[in-house]
């Protein structure tokens, strides 16, 4: 139980400093919906609907690398992992909190995301959605776990892209099979085994990413 | 309270730290002075536990959540304010009656009138005097300080020397300073780093 409260007090810190400092959201949504628009023109009329779904994962994917790479932005700047490291809590809180709160990040950029989809290209089914939700949940556990890792170096902004994108290869095979193929459960199964595996690794290493 | 035999600390190529014994005993207050560069902060750091030595040894008679690190940067976030920042830490800490000891530490330091003010408009001499306030939120048993009196005003630096004097032999210091003379009346040992 105090495993969660810690959880709660670093998620909402981590909520409302961008709330305050609105750098990570509006770039995020600005980002993905830019990239429809500029799919919209640029590919030819009537895209076929697996052309349009890769691109959709694509552009989630985008999207949250560029949240995952500012997630650690405030505590670099200002050296506060310190801080948090030296708190008696269960240093897996910060990964779980900084978890939710891109999680939360990028669902919101989604909820713009989906409708422009549907506009520009194909509507979004049932499946989709629960591929989005399963998605999201592997990439944010992951990304933010390599984040971590590569906020603690010099070449960052390199890093954190070449460790996340082999590793999010499996979530893009997943999330696109769920979004085209009639029967998507074996798919998203794929999705929820990732999200469980994955998730349980970063949890119980993190600890050694924040030791120096 | 701290046992460090011939410690070390290299960086790459770079050595910061050779061959440090330490002993500080329980109530010590122990001064580490040395010029630019002579590794003051990497010993901090390793005694505090944010740094483990590339040589030697540490003990700790004391578990992390015990020990109060103050260094260079004040370790709080610019965009929340005072009490945010200090309700986070108590949280963090499990500080029973948070809010009583937010509020006492936040007037001693004179930051309460300012409270609900985001750190960023602070100036830095405020910053410091909040970045105390969190190092003795959870009245830690073993306070490491680097530089405490940097940025301070002689207002700020008198507070702290009050603070200093009412905790001296009830916790253990271990502070790097370039004022050594400051200290004086509280230390109980020196120990000087060469460059």
């Amino acid at each position: 139980m105090r495993y969660f409260r810690d959880v709660g007090a670093l998620a909402r810190k981590d909520l409302l400093l961008e709330l305050r400092a609105r750098d990570t959201l509006p770039a995020m949504v600005l980002f993905v919906a830019a990239v429809f628009v500029v799919f919209h023109f640029a590919l030819p009329e009537s895209p076929s609907r697996l052309e349009t779904v890769g691109l959709l994962w694509v552009a989630i994917l985008f999207t949250a690398l560029l949240g995952l790479g500012r997630a650690f932005v405030p505590e670099r700047e200002q050296r506060t992992l310190d801080g948090l490291v030296l708190a008696p809590c269960d240093r897996s809180a910060i990964w779980l909190a900084k978890s939710l709160a891109t999680l939360a990040f990028l669902a919101a950029a989604e909820v713009v995301a989906l409708p422009l989809y549907a506009i520009f290209f194909h509507r979004v089914g049932g499946a989709t959605i629960a591929a989005v939700v399963l998605a999201d949940i592997g990439i944010c556990a992951v990304g933010t776990f390599l984040g971590a890792m590569a906020v603690a170096t010099r070449a960052r902004d390199l890093l954190l892209p070449l460790l996340f994108l082999p590793l999010a290869i499996p979530i893009v095979v997943g999330a696109v099979g769920a979004s085209v193929v009639d029967s998507p459960g074996r798919y998203l199964g794929f999705l929820a085994l990732y999200d469980a595996l994955f998730a349980v690794v970063c949890w119980a290493s993190f600890e050694y990413v924040v030791a120096e | 309270m701290l046992v460090a035999r011939r410690l070390g600390k290299r960086f790459g190529e770079k050595r910061v730290l050779r061959g440090i014994d330490l002993d500080l005993a329980t109530g010590g207050f122990l001064v580490v002075t040395g010029p630019n560069g002579s590794g003051k902060t990497t010993l901090l750091r390793i005694c505090a536990g944010l740094a483990q030595p590339t040589e030697g040894t540490i003990e700790r008679a004391v578990s992390r959540g015990a020990i109060g690190y103050l260094g260079h940067e004040p370790l709080v976030y610019r965009e929340l304010t005072a009490l945010e920042n200090l309700e986070l830490y108590g949280r963090l800490y499990r500080i029973a009656e948070r809010r009583e000891r937010i509020g006492m530490l936040l007037e001693r330091f004179g930051l309460w009138e300012v409270r609900h003010e985001r750190v960023a408009s602070y100036s830095r001499g405020m910053t410091q005097r909040l970045a105390l306030c969190r190092v003795l939120l959870h009245d830690p048993e073993l306070l490491v300080l680097d530089e405490p009196y940097n940025a301070l005003d002689e207002a700020g630096a008198e507070l702290l020397d009050a603070q200093l004097a009412e905790l001296r032999g009830e916790r253990t210091f271990l502070l790097a300073t370039h004022e050594p003379a400051r200290l004086a009346p509280f230390a109980s040992g020196r120990l000087a780093l060469a460059a």
